[in-house]
């Protein structure tokens, strides 16, 4: 068996089929990368899961998953600013949360070098909103680099650490969810890794100064612009960039997976056309894209999402007096969604009607059915869900928030309204709560969420005495992203740690009336919710169960075989268990028969109790 | 090799990832060029999932709708999904007669025959239609060595062949783990 740990710490060059998140790891290895930080969000969990397989006693990097993007950022640029290479890494949204601390980063000076790695998502796969994360470069004075693919990730990380290194400066490397997550065979070079020195780095003398206020904001910023200048100027041939020349009138200037698209679907194309891909976004080549717009009559930019690097190109046009025809984005269609093969084709065609003929969708005899995500077999969310749903009033509000408990909002509890961010509950709870003596407010929150933006927003309510219940989704895990700890299990990446217990640190906090039940005890988790919504002022319910989908892991793991239940013939077609409960182990014939599916129930028999005539039990 | 692209498809939990690398590492150990992309996130919670593979030479990971080679179901309403999506006319569709029914199906909104459904479009579109042996499993997860299993036996990735896909499986396994899967792979292939 090949062991992710031991393929990457392999000392000799290789090749290996591995994804993008994993291949980084190996870079971060080669550079000498010392400490990776992160707070999870798809597309880059991965990453760490890369890191934290590899063997404890070989593995030189320090890695935490800290509370959340922003503490990430800082802890990563404190061992950067005290010399030791840093890396963090976090998805599309992170940048929201650490932006606060983001945007100083262009003004220090960095000796040790810091690369953040951001994951965005085109095409909203599992984020939110899919912003383009390419403005906060321009908006901090940070360089960005956008890989194609994973082995060009790999590639360019080591590139990122050498500049950020050399120039001491932060540099981004831009990914996007299918070059986190795409395979290839990549050749990796040889691994040497290097005893390195403990001396602390840290020198305000020699390389601050860092505390930007007052004047020192303007040298600093001044300094800021002069270091991308320079980026900028030893990166106009760096070979990132890449130029494809088939002597054509018309060209393309694009980058990242868009090329990959570009290329895909160029040879269905009438007439050949060039390419400028480049693989720096931010500050761009400007003597190489000016050169590729004298070249060509007609240039097409082909970009993912914001117009970005069409401001730019067509700003720069204008100040070299060319008059090359620039197309850009043509309608909104154009700046949603992820540039797959299929809609380089749609956007080309727009701008192109001579070149690429317009595809028909092939309309299949019968559509399949929708599958929307759901919570899986023995879900304590589902529990809570179907349990808080009994005692709301159908007009009541409920305030989702992030997390696996998300998928509340979807048939059949529909318990969750309006959802902005990671810990956004508390806050636009207690705004819907303001001059409203109608309907009650119910708020969600997960518990990684809790510690990571939740506290300001429950402190708020405490301070500025909101009346709303809140209900802590409590899973003892981060379990959206792939089960990592959080600081009320327990554990983090090394082991155990101190465990902080939702229920003292809310008493510390002042909140008055606090109830806390495990969700499998749905008719006494019924009644907390009732009593805490009569209650006139801010008061929280933890509804708590351990994540099912872990625990059914670990016991398959542990080569253990989960029970089942099964309907005895004491039913009445009700169908409270398929339809109310909604658990998917439940299957419905067409005769109105219910039974349990053996592949997907975990046998936790949460679902017993829903059934009014007990007819669910345990197979013996 | 000429090109080759599969498109996976699958619910939440039948573990696509794992039969994706296999497949993905048994072309590896063919000899071929290849590239892959799985999904992960979200709808790993029992929504849709997806892998593509390609095989030759190609640029993107992923695969044009209507142009894969072979479409490979892991369960019956998604097969149904895959080939509307992403299946080309002629091509090969290879599903487990598994089915895990949609919430829409439960909660009484809907409702099809869904083999009547992939019969109907196989037909339409000349698909050559492959069922994967049913047999009984003590873990669900197991089917993925089943469909391994029907890829090596019908030879359907052109030039993969059993040794290679047993190569994947042990580069992924070990143990206990591997003893069974091997014990199913080979017992389904019929040798
Ligand atoms: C700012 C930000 N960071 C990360 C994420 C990714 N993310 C989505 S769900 C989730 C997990 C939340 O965990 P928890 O609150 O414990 O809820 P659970 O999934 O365990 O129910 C995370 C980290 C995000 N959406 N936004």
């Amino acid at each position: 068996m090949k062991k992710l740990g031991d393929v990457l710490l392999q000392p000799d060059s290789f090749s290996e089929l591995l994804m993008g998140n994993h291949a980084l790891v190996r870079a971060m290895l080669e550079s000498g990368v010392r400490v990776v930080t992160s707070y999870p969000g798809s597309p880059t969990p991965e990453i760490g899961a890369a890191i934290t397989s590899l063997p404890r006693d070989q593995n030189p990097l320090y890695f935490e998953f800290s509370v959340n993007e922003k503490v990430a950022l800082e802890v990563a640029f404190g061992a950067a600013v005290n010399g030791r290479t840093s890396c963090v890494f976090f998805k599309s949204v992170g940048l929201n949360v650490a932006s606060d601390s983001f945007v100083q980063l262009g003004l220090m000076d960095i000796p040790g070098g810091m690369v953040i790695v951001l994951g965005d998502d085109p095409g909203a796969n599992s984020s939110q909103n899919e912003q383009d994360n390419r403005h906060f470069g321009r908006l901090s004075y940070i360089p960005i680099f956008e890989p194609k693919d994973p082995a060009e990730a790999y590639n360019m990380f080591k590139e990122a650490v050498r500049l950020s290194r050399e120039k001491h400066m932060p540099v981004i490397l831009r990914l996007t969810t299918h070059v986190c997550h795409a395979k290839q065979k990549i050749e990796f070079a040889p691994l040497k890794l290097e005893e390195q020195d403990n001396k602390p780095g840290f020198s305000p003398e020699k390389y601050g100064p860092y505390i930007p206020l007052t004047s020192s904001v303007f040298e600093l910023k001044k300094i800021a612009l002069e270091r991308l200048k320079n980026f900028q100027e030893e990166m106009e041939d760096s070979p990132f960039h890449e130029v494809i020349n088939n002597g054509s009138d018309r060209g393309i200037i694009t980058t990242g997976l868009p090329f990959k698209s570009l290329m895909e679907v160029l040879p269905e194309i009438e007439e050949e056309v060039d390419i400028l891909r480049l693989g720096v976004v931010h500050p761009l080549p400007e003597k190489l894209i000016i050169k590729f717009l004298k070249d060509h009559g007609e240039v097409k930019i082909l970009e993912e999402l914001d117009d970005f690097l069409e401001q730019k190109i067509k700003s720069l046009a204008y100040d070299h007096n060319l008059n090359t025809v620039i197309e850009g984005k043509v309608d909104f269609d154009d700046w949603i969604g992820e540039y797959t093969p299929d809609k380089v084709w749609d956007v080309l065609e727009k701008n192109w009607p001579d070149l690429l003929s317009s595809r028909e969708e092939r309309k299949p005899i019968h559509q399949a059915i929708p599958r929307p995500p759901q919570m899986c077999p023995g879900c304590g969310h589902r529990s809570a869900f179907f349990a808080i749903k009994k005692a709301l009033q159908k007009e009541d509000i409920s305030v989702a928030d992030i997390g696996c408990h998300t998928l509340g909002y979807l048939p059949p509890y529909s318990l969750g309204q309006v959802l902005l961010s990671m810990g956004h509950s508390s806050g636009t709870a207690s705004g819907l709560s303001l001059f409203n003596t109608e309907k009650n407010v119910v708020a969600f929150l997960g518990d990684s969420t809790l510690f990571h933006a939740g506290l300001p927003g429950i402190i708020n309510s405490v301070f500025n005495q909101h009346n709303f219940t809140l209900i802590i989704m409590e899973n003892d895990t981060t379990a959206m992203t792939g089960h990592q700890d959080n600081p009320g299990s327990g554990r983090n990446v090394r082991g155990e740690t101190k465990k902080i217990a939702i229920a003292p640190l809310l008493e510390s906090l002042g909140v008055e009336k606090i109830f806390e039940i495990d969700t499998y005890s749905q008719a006494k988790l019924t009644d907390y919710v009732k009593k805490a919504v009569e209650f006139d002022g801010f008061s929280v319910v933890i509804a708590k169960h351990p994540c099912m989908l872990k625990f059914s892991r670990e016991q398959r793991k542990k080569g253990r075989t989960l029970k089942k239940v099964q309907i005895t013939d004491k039913c009445r077609e009700i169908h409270a268990c398929v339809s109310a409960f909604g658990c998917p182990s439940f299957q419905l014939n067409q005769d109105g028969a219910v039974w349990v599916h053996d592949d997907l129930c975990i046998g936790d028999g949460s679902c017993i109790q829903t059934c009014p005539v007990q007819a669910i039990e345990i197979k013996k | 090799m000429e090109k080759f692209d599969i498109y996976l498809i699958g619910v939440g939990g039948q573990g696509i990832g794992l039969l994706s690398e296999t497949i993905a590492r048994a072309i590896d150990h063919a000899g071929f060029e290849v590239q892959g992309v799985d999904t992960h996130g979200l709808a790993q919670r029992g929504g849709v999932v997806e892998s593509y593979i390609r095989i030759g030479p190609s640029h993107s990971p992923l695969i044009q709708k209507g142009k894969a080679d072979l479409v490979i179901g892991l369960e019956i309403n998604e097969a149904l999904r895959g080939l509307n999506n992403y299946l080309r006319d002629e091509g090969t569709l290879l599903y487990s007669q598994t089915e895990w029914q949609p919430l829409a199906v439960r909660i009484k909104e809907d409702r099809q025959d869904v083999s009547a459904a992939i019969a109907a479009e196989c037909n339409e579109r000349n698909i050559k239609k492959v069922i994967a042996d049913k047999i009984k499993l003590e873990d669900a997860r197991m089917e993925n060595v089943v469909i391994l299993a029907v890829l090596a036996r019908e030879k359907i990735i052109p030039g993969v062949k059993k040794g290679h896909y047993s190569l994947a499986l042990q580069d992924l396994m070990a143990g206990p783990v591997l003893d069974k899967n091997l014990e199913i792979f080979l017992d389904v292939f019929g040798d």
